[in-house]
């Protein structure tokens, strides 16, 4: 469905600054997958999708979306795709329906097919109160529901959403995934196969549960490509902390690094475990061994069986999953939760230089 | 990676209700593209109304300084109002189209132009369809100053007037081609676009004879002003206002709005069909 052989885009911002935005990106994706893409501000994920959709031409590489090359048969790509773009898709002065009949009538439906399903979607994103207002007049959630409607309407073989749920309220993000993900499962009932589906977020969360496959950009290059869990297991691993004695924290963590999923080991003496911050007697009475290991959940029964014959006494266990934060952690040395955060890390000329390097 | 390639990209079947021609794609596509224009103006159809403030205030304190600084109305042939309301209605004109581009420019901003872009929608008929869409305010425009003016006593030839109204919409569409055409070319220094447009329609205005008769200038100013089409449509709503519809001047009025018209369509729909983000 996609197929990207080193793609490229350079921004010449003047005679002194090139932002290097998108730097030779080799991706595939199967007709029916599910892509998540995630990265920090400035990664260069709008850039991809715009080159992607037809609406800037690629520095250098090639690119073939549903078939066809974006740069050489870009009215062919249009046809097919569905894009919502980070921006607002529809008119500030127009009203919200005519909008949806429009792009109906513009992806070949006749008026009376265009109008059916410009219905359609105001009923299915929460809007159909809102059908004879003025663009203007809605809130910013509101907006981006229709925006989304927007991309929705010729039901797309492929779609592209660029960051669809940011401003929307847990109701309406569950709402929209829900949306999206019948829109699939009802194209794969009809005849072919599940509408392709590529979207870039910055809830974590929601990339793991909803993506079937996560894409991690950072400064214009591809540096994960994998599923989520596959991802978590192979960069971050669970983190299992094993609860013991101080005296006998050295020979737990042995019987840790002895385990065949362990990849490393930690000792913290004085770790207060617990979380409970009062500083009594048994507070320096015990420590903590966390081990990052590649399934938790597997490794703490041997653990404890050989810690058991080893007589040690493990007083407490906890697993935790790995999040994608910890992947990005893991892969960056950075986390995007503090980039996605902090609004001086996003656009900055500072990290505009660092690209540019 | 995890992920296999494929040999050679997948083709995948793309199913249209219908595949309209080129030619029936762009003339469908302008119609949608007009009508999506013009429905903002039908819903508030007052809005065309604020465009008419400045060339009002011409019409109102202007007019009588003209009159009484060229010693009466010999000069402008003895009716100062079939002299000076044509002048009006191609102002509000000038005024209005050139400034249309900005609306582009909103949706350049906002994200909704790009969702077009997105979209099969021909690009040319994204800006015919916008140029075409003048029509209707300059039509409207001009009525409303005629309609205002008769009970101050302008007496056009009512034929005339109808003539007058198709010039001025075949110019305001290719005017309004221009507009758009640099609301595109200005679109990462938004501001270029005001400056820009005041910067047009001064010299257009004054060389054109609209304000001022050019016969009392000097010479180089009526050589220049032969270059400026908005001249021969003042002068052939002039003749046409006075009932004069046989003369010549009239034609080259068509001359000069169907040049502008083509002109500012062509460029616009080349600068259009260019234009990459
Ligand atoms: N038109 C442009 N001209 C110059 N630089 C640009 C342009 N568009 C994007 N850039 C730069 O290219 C880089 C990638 O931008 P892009 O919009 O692709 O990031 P992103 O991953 O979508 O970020 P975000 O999460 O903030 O949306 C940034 O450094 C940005 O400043
Ligand atoms: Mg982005």
């Amino acid at each position: 469905m996609i197929r990207t052989r080193g793609l490229t885009k350079d921004f010449v911002v003047s005679r002194h600054e090139t932002v290097h935005a998108v730097r030779g990106i080799d991706l595939d994706v199967e007709a029916g997958e599910l892509v998540a893409v995630l990265g920090p501000n400035g990664a260069g994920k709008t850039t991809t999708m715009r080159m992607l959709t037809t609406l800037l031409a690629p520095t250098s590489g090639t690119a073939h979306v549903a078939g066809h090359d974006v740069t050489t048969a870009p009215h062919r790509v249009r046809a097919a795709i569905g894009y919502v773009g980070q921006g607002n898709g529809a008119a500030s002065v127009q009203q919200v329906r005519d909008e949806l009949v429009l792009q109906g009538r513009v992806h070949g439906l006749d008026r009376r097919a265009a109008e059916y399903r410009a219905d359609e979607l105001l009923e299915a994103l929460d809007l159909a109160p809102l059908a004879r207002r003025k663009v203007d007049s809605l809130s910013g959630g509101q907006r981006r529901r229709l925006d989304v409607a927007l991309g929705l309407v010729q039901a797309p073989p492929l779609l592209f959403l660029d960051e669809p749920s940011t401003g929307l309220d847990p109701h309406n993000r569950a709402n929209l995934w829900e949306h999206v993900l019948r829109l699939r499962t009802r194209s794969a009932e009809s005849s072919g196969p599940p509408t392709t589906i590529v979207l870039t977020t910055h809830y974590l969360d929601e990339a793991d549960t909803m993506a079937e496959r996560v894409v991690v950009v950072d400064h214009g290059e591809v540096i994960a490509d994998d599923t989520a869990d596959a991802l978590k297991a192979d960069l971050a691993g669970d983190h299992v902390a094993l609860q013991a004695a101080p005296e006998h924290l050295a020979v737990l963590a042995q019987i840790a690094e002895r385990d065949a999923g362990t990849r490393e080991v930690a000792v913290d003496v004085t770790a207060d475990h617990d979380g409970a911050g009062d500083a009594g007697p048994d507070r320096l009475s015990t420590g903590v061994v966390s081990v990052r290991s590649t399934d938790g959940t597997r490794a703490v029964p041997g653990l404890l069986r050989a810690a058991d014959a080893a007589g040690v006494d493990v007083l407490g266990v906890q697993v935790s999953r790995p999040t994608l934060d910890d992947v990005f952690l893991a892969l960056t040395g950075r986390s995007l939760r503090e980039t996605a955060l902090d609004p001086s890390s996003g656009r900055t000329p500072d990290l505009t230089k660092e690209v540019a390097r | 990676m995890s992920h296999t390639t494929v040999a050679g990209p997948p083709r995948v079947p793309v199913a249209p209700a219908t595949t309209p021609s080129r030619a029936g794609r762009f003339w469908g596509d302008t119609g949608l593209v007009l009508v999506r224009e013009l429905r903002p103006l039908v819903r508030d159809p007052f809005s065309m109304l604020f465009g008419l403030v400045q060339p009002l205030f011409f019409l109102a304190l202007f007019g009588p300084l003209l009159v009484s600084s060229l010693g009466g109305t010999d000069a402008l042939g003895g009716d100062v109002w079939l002299w000076f309301v044509p002048s009006i209605l191609v102002m509000s004109t000038l005024f209005g189209t050139t400034g249309t581009g900005s609306n582009l420019q909103m949706e350049l901003v906002s994200g909704s132009h790009e969702r077009l872009l997105v979209t099969p929608m021909s690009r040319s008929a994204m800006l015919v369809g916008r140029a075409l869409k003048e029509v209707v305010p300059v039509v409207v425009q001009a009525l409303v100053v005629v309609l205002v003016m008769l009970p101050f006593g302008l007496r056009p030839d009512p034929l005339g007037v109808v003539l007058t109204l198709g010039q001025l919409a075949v110019l305001g569409v290719g005017i309004g081609g221009f507009s758009y055409a640099l609301a595109l070319a200005v679109r990462k220094q938004e501001w270029m676009f005001w400056v820009v447009q005041q910067t047009v329609i001064f010299p257009l205005m004054l060389l054109s004879g609209m304000l001022l008769p050019l016969d009392g200038g000097p010479a180089w100013m009526r050589t220049v002003s032969y270059a400026d089409p908005l001249r021969y449509v003042v002068d052939a709503a002039r003749e046409l206002f006075a009932g004069d519809l046989a003369s010549p001047a009239v034609l080259w009025g068509w001359v000069a709005a169907l040049l502008t018209a083509a002109a500012g369509l062509a460029v616009g729909v080349r600068t259009m069909e260019r234009a990459r983000a």
